[in-house]
């Protein structure tokens, strides 16, 4: 029986009252994974934008516990605290709820060493796709061509695929999920936990303060991500490559919405050209290449 | 029981002694072999753990911290680059006020590479709000680790504690050390309790979220009481230990024939045990020279230095490391706690013996006459104890 919106646990980890910016899809994401999960877990959190939704000691917003660690560490420190469930002989789920820069950029190494480890934790990437906490400057996962603070005449280079590169560590899942398919991705979430070992889920957030777009457009954003191929949802599992979701029709190029109608909606592409999408769409054939060629 | 062992295998057997239950480790010279021994206690059966073989030190100190914050008694090792590389989360640990206990194998800091004794890594994060304890020998440091969970654990505390070991002198070069029974360890240091947080879903709480200007002083004010109050229950912990085993430490310091000393040297580590032979050596021609070894450096032992040295007439500090532009960090720190005294010793900076150049028992000797000489001259400049001249040139 399919999962419906209306079977979700009615019960709110994130509490009234938080800071987050209207429409963040940050604080969407953690809603979903305590809906997928109920309240018996422990989140580790580096720098982000989710420390700001937190909210300012001695209050917080989340009704979970959370161990907040500096930028880098998201990853090690999940495994401290798994190691040490693992001793009082504890199986509370750990996870780990960092953002682009935070998983892609500075966290990969701790993230890179805790799956070479198969240590017990779900790590969930919120991907805003740049530095949004800071004020919007490129990440490793900014597309290209996007503007950011620190991309003005729009991002040069690629975005760095890190599910292909958790999947390149043989851990035992890898998802892509979106912000705008919440039931996908909370059985993503639910699917992961009951794993043993390392599960990685890549989290598409649009943003609308960093996207440069409406914040009652997020979910409509997000959508269009997934609907014009910009963005595929998919599981990986043991190595079995898997479509999810809308991407399951999409892999036939004529059933894509046009990519125009995902980037005209966002600021941070306002100086996009002929030759710019051209550039884009492309990326987005190449990229729908390579899962042909995955889930064969 | 007896057993001969390096400064290394001490630390790692106290690690086992105190029922370590979370070890992520991460090798470097000259500290790897205590990582190493404890990852053979765990594979053998020996030491019922969680070893997490980390890819970097700055993991190996957040996965201690991500351990010790769920409630397990966590520890590690390090030394060196590994002890800068780690840093950033060697504050977090102190400010998250964790109870974790990490030995370090003090060594110089590159470049030029250099893997021999010098203290200028932990004295480096004398500030990262940890408790730091120096251990003159082998049987020291194997007392002084399983003492430091005593005191971290301690609810007045709850605060990291480093106990700093020298790069070979100590760290390998084997001595006999009485290695105590488990069941005298646990009758001393009973498992950790859940008290006062950790992360547990039945009672959430938030370890570190945001403070305001109008919370973090006071978080700071509470951590910095926290680590003042910690010279009590460090001195306490030292006397039980005592009273269990027979050996003290002289807790906060350690008084080598200070009571009647004109001159005293103050030192820490492996070669206070040389300063103390050439004292004993002077006394035979009689010049009345005592040693005052910092076992603790943080918290910084103010009182009880100025209880010793405030009735000498001359101090000579003896700097295995160096503040750059500064000078030896342990003489400026000396210095400042004398301030304000009526009639405050004299008292003269020694740098020496850095990147693990030896400083024998015939340089105190000279140490001690030369400031006893200095003082005579009114000459309390530093001084760089036996730079090559040749190598200058």
């Amino acid at each position: 029986m399919n999962l419906r919106l209306t079977d979700l646990d009615r019960r709110e980890p994130l509490l009234r009252g938080h800071p987050a910016c209207p429409g963040c899809p940050s604080a969407l994401g953690l809603r979903l994974i305590g809906k997928a999960l109920g309240s018996d877990i422990v989140l580790v959190v580096p720098a982000g934008c989710f420390t700001m939704i937190q909210g300012a000691f001695p209050k917080t917003s989340v009704d979970l516990p959370i161990l907040n660690i500096a930028f880098a560490a998201s990853a090690a420190a999940a495994s401290g605290v798994s190691a040490a469930f693992e001793v009082k002989k504890s199986d509370v789920p750990v996870i780990v709820y960092a953002g682009d820069g935070g998983t892609v950029d500075i966290g990969i190494q701790s993230l890179s060493g805790a799956a070479e480890r198969g240590d017990n934790i779900l790590y969930v990437c919120y991907d805003n796709e740049a530095y949004q906490n800071t004020g919007i400057q490129r990440s490793g996962a900014t597309p290209y061509g996007a503007w950011t603070t620190t991309s003005i005449k729009g991002k040069a280079e690629k975005k760095k695929d890190m599910p292909a590169i958790m999947v390149a560590h043989q851990v035992p899942y890898v998802a892509t999920a979106s912000i705008a398919y919440p039931l996908d991705f909370i059985e993503k979430v639910r699917s992961a936990v009951m794993m043993h070992g390392t599960k990685y889920i890549h989290l598409h957030a649009p943003c609308p303060t960093g996207w440069r777009f409406s914040s009652d457009k997020m979910v409509e954003i997000g959508r269009d991500a997934v609907l014009t191929g910009a963005w595929i949802l998919y599981e990986v599992v043991g190595g079995h490559w898997r479509l999810t979701g809308p991407s399951k029709n999409l892999m036939d190029k004529r059933k894509r919405k046009p990519v125009q109608e995902y980037l005209k909606a966002q600021g941070r592409f306002a100086h996009i050209n002929a030759k710019l999408l051209e550039a884009i769409c492309s990326q987005i054939d190449q990229q729908w290449e390579e899962i042909e060629e995955k889930i064969k | 029981m007896f057993r001969v062992l390096t400064g290394n295998h001490s630390a790692a057997f106290a690690a086992a002694l105190s029922r370590v239950q979370v070890v992520p480790a991460y090798p470097i010279t000259p500290q790897t072999q205590i990582i190493e021994k404890i990852s053979e206690f765990v594979d053998t059966g020996q030491l019922d753990a969680k070893y997490i073989r980390v890819e970097s030190e700055h993991s190996a100190m957040a996965a201690c911290i991500g351990a010790s914050a769920a409630g397990a008694r966590a520890f590690t090792a390090t030394s060196s680059h590994g002890l800068l590389y780690m840093g950033e989360m060697v504050f977090w640990a102190s400010a998250s006020r964790l109870p974790i206990v990490m030995p370090v194998t003090c060594r110089t800091i590159g470049p030029p590479w250099n893997i021999w004794d010098e203290h200028t890594d932990m004295l480096s994060l004398r500030d990262a709000g940890w408790i730091q304890i120096f251990a003159e020998s082998n049987q020291e440091i194997l007392d002084t680790v399983i003492q430091a969970y005593r005191i971290a654990e301690d609810e007045k505390v709850l605060l990291p504690v480093m106990v700093g070991l020298d790069a070979f002198t100590l760290s390998h070069t084997s001595e006999p050390v009485d290695i105590p029974s488990q069941e005298t360890v646990d009758s001393f240091l009973p498992p950790r309790t859940g008290k006062p947080f950790v992360l547990d879903p039945s009672r959430p709480i938030t370890f570190g979220n945001m403070a305001y200007p109008s919370h973090y002083m006071e978080l700071k004010f509470t951590h910095n009481k926290a680590i003042e109050d910690a010279c009590e229950v460090i001195a306490e912990v030292d006397r039980e230990w005592r009273r269990l085993v027979g050996r003290g430490y002289g807790g906060l310091i350690d008084e080598f024939m200070c009571d009647d000393a004109e001159v005293i040297v103050i030192a820490i580590g492996s070669s206070a045990g040389d300063a103390k032979e050439a004292a004993k050596s002077l006394r035979e021609k009689g010049v009345k020279a005592g040693v005052l070894r910092l076992r603790v450096v943080r918290p910084f032992p103010v009182q009880s230095i100025k209880r010793v040295i405030s009735r000498v007439k001359a101090v000579a500090v003896v700097d295995r490391n160096l503040s750059p532009g500064s000078g030896g960090i342990l003489a400026s720190e000396v210095k400042s706690a004398l301030y304000g005294l009526h009639k405050p010793p004299f008292v003269k900076g020694y740098v020496a013996g850095l990147g693990g150049r030896d400083i024998a028992v015939g340089d105190f000797v000279n140490l001690f006459e030369r400031t006893l000489s200095s003082r005579d001259e009114g000459d309390d400049r530093s001084e760089w104890v036996n730079l090559n001249l040749e190598v200058l040139h």
